[in-house]
Formats: structure tokens, sequence, C-alpha cells
């Protein structure tokens, strides 16, 4: 009997339970949340500084963005959130097959997503709006607006780089989901990713309004 | 402690609660409300987000230790743009001589 829970399947050695196991994963990667946090709240704290001082001529750049990709980008975003919480749901009720399915769901999504992101950024690189030597506006408050569109590269372009990281992983776990490396007791993998994703979720519940809706209501 | 399995219709209900509180902001943001504009916005985002943190992430059913290590995140990230702002929004209020600016 003795050291008979310790040598459990997937359980590592220097635990003495699965709960204390799943306890120090998540706590663990919400530590590493926290970084995110504050890494992207730079930018969040830059965007609100240069708002602060020209909300004018953020206005004028939000008006250049496209609502209805945003919005359809909001809901493709959150149903991928969906469809990454119904992951681990599956995991934690140990269904092999619905953890793959879900998680690719996940992938595609994440997919159009990125694709609906493509759409937008070559549009505004036809439309001159790409801050550098091609910038180009005809209106009033050109290095506010300037400054907007840093602002939207900067943000949604560490936003989709977190994604396209997010996807990679995703598609290992998903490998190793349909190898059948996860059980009720020990997916933590999954349930890590899955606290990932939703972050980056997060993440773009706050860029949708600062950088498409705020100055909407305003008429230029 | 087992953990504690949410069921998959608490998940759609948060999904729908999330697609219609996406459906309200970007309504709202075409009325002129003044400064209510941006308040509206910010505060259905962080309703939003609250949704995604305490169902889909699971911090509900989180132990006491993670939910002050969330918690600790987002308030240091008000105090990263709240000191910043102090400064940026108090410029020129204050004009002592002998001093610069």
């Amino acid at each position: 009997m003795q050291g008979e829970s310790s040598h459990s399947w997937g359980l590592a050695h220097h635990f003495d339970s699965f709960d204390q196991q799943r306890e120090a994963s998540n706590l663990g990667m919400w530590v590493f949340l926290v970084t995110e946090i504050m890494f992207f709240g730079g930018l969040f704290t830059a965007y609100v500084v240069y708002r602060s001082g020209q909300g004018a001529a953020f206005a004028l750049g939000s008006h250049e963005l496209d609502i209805t990709l945003g919005a359809i980008n909001t809901a493709v975003l959150i149903g991928s959130s969906l469809t990454m919480a119904l992951a681990v749901w599956a995991a934690q009720t140990g269904r092999r097959k619905a953890i793959v399915g879900f998680i690719l769901a996940t992938i595609l999504l994440g997919g159009v997503f990125l694709g609906i992101k493509v759409v937008e950024y070559s549009a505004k690189f036809e439309h001159h709006l790409v801050p550098g030597p091609n910038f180009h506006w005809n209106g009033p408050e050109a290095p506010g607006v300037e400054m907007f569109f840093n602002l939207y590269f900067l943000m949604t372009g560490l936003h989709a780089a977190h994604m396209v990281i997010g996807m990679g992983i995703l598609l290992v776990v998903a490998i190793l989901a349909w190898r059948g490396a996860f059980s009720p007791e020990n997916h933590n993998l999954v349930e890590g990713i899955g606290l990932y994703w939703h972050f980056v979720d997060i993440v773009w519940i706050f860029l949708f309004p600062l950088l498409y809706l705020l100055g909407r209501n305003i008429q230029v | 402690m087992s953990e504690t399995i949410t069921p998959v219709r608490t998940y759609l209900v948060v999904f729908l609660a999330l697609m219609v509180l996406t459906a309200i902001t970007v309504a709202v943001a075409f009325f002129e409300l003044g400064p209510l504009n941006d308040i509206a916005a910010m505060g259905i985002a962080i309703t939003k987000a609250c949704l995604v943190i305490l169902y889909f992430m699971h911090v509900r059913h989180s132990s006491r230790l993670t939910k002050v290590v969330v918690v600790a995140g987002f308030l240091w990230l008000l105090f990263l743009i709240g000191f910043t702002m102090s400064d940026y929004l108090t410029r020129g209020m204050i004009s002592m001589q002998g001093t610069i600016g």
C-alpha cells in the first residue's frame, strides 16, 4: 500500500495527490497570466495616455476601422472560448474524442479570426493607414491619427501573435489528447492552455471597444 | 476536495450572455451619451471579462490562493494606469515658483 497513490499514472512524484497537482498547475498558469496582464498593460496604459490627450484624433482613427468585421471577430473569439471551455469539460469527464473535436473547433475559429484580421490589415495597407513613410492622412490631426494606428497595430498585432502561439500549442495538446494522454484526474495541460486561450479572449474583449467603438458617437 | 465540473448548460448560458453584451456595446456606441459612452463601453467589457474569468476560467471554484493572485494581477494593472494618469492629468495644474516647468 505504501506510496501507492504517489505511483498513480499521471501523478508526478513530488505531488501528494491529483488535487494538489492540479492546484499547483492552475496557480502557476495564473502567475504566468499575471505577467501577461502587465505585458499588455503597458500598451493599454499607452493607449489611455495618448487618448486622454488626443481624443479627437483617436475618434477619427476609430472611424477608419470596420466595425462589422470587428464585431464578427468578437463573436468568433467568444465562440472559440466556448469550444475551449467545452474541451476542458470533455477532459474532466473523460471524453477523449470530444477533447480533440472541441480543440480542433477552437483552432478553426482562431483561424477564422486571424483570416478576418488579414482582410482588415490589408485594407489598412491599401488606404495608407499603416504608420511609417507610407502613412498618408488628408484630414486634420494627422500625427494623432498616426499614433492611433501605431497603437492599433501594436495591440492587435501582439494579440494576434498570442493567438498564433496558442493555436500551435492547441494542436500539440489535440495530438496528445488523441493519443490518450489525459484522464479525468490528470488533464492539466488542457486546463492550462484553456486558461491561456480565455485570457487572449479577454484581451480582445477590451481591444474591441477601445479601438473600434470609442469615438463612434462623435460625428466626423 | 475534488474538481468541480461546470455543466455544459452553464457554459452555453454564459456564452449567450457574452453575445448579448457584445450586441449591446456595439449598439450603445452609436448614441451620443457624452462621457457615458466610455463608461458604458468599459463597464460592459469589464462585465464580460468577469464572466469569462469566473465561469470559463473556473475561478469561481478556484482556491483562495488562486483568487488572490487573479485579483492582485488586475489590481496592479489599475495601479499602473492610475498612477500614470495621476501624473499626465495633473500636469500644469500645479505651478510653483522656483521649479522647472
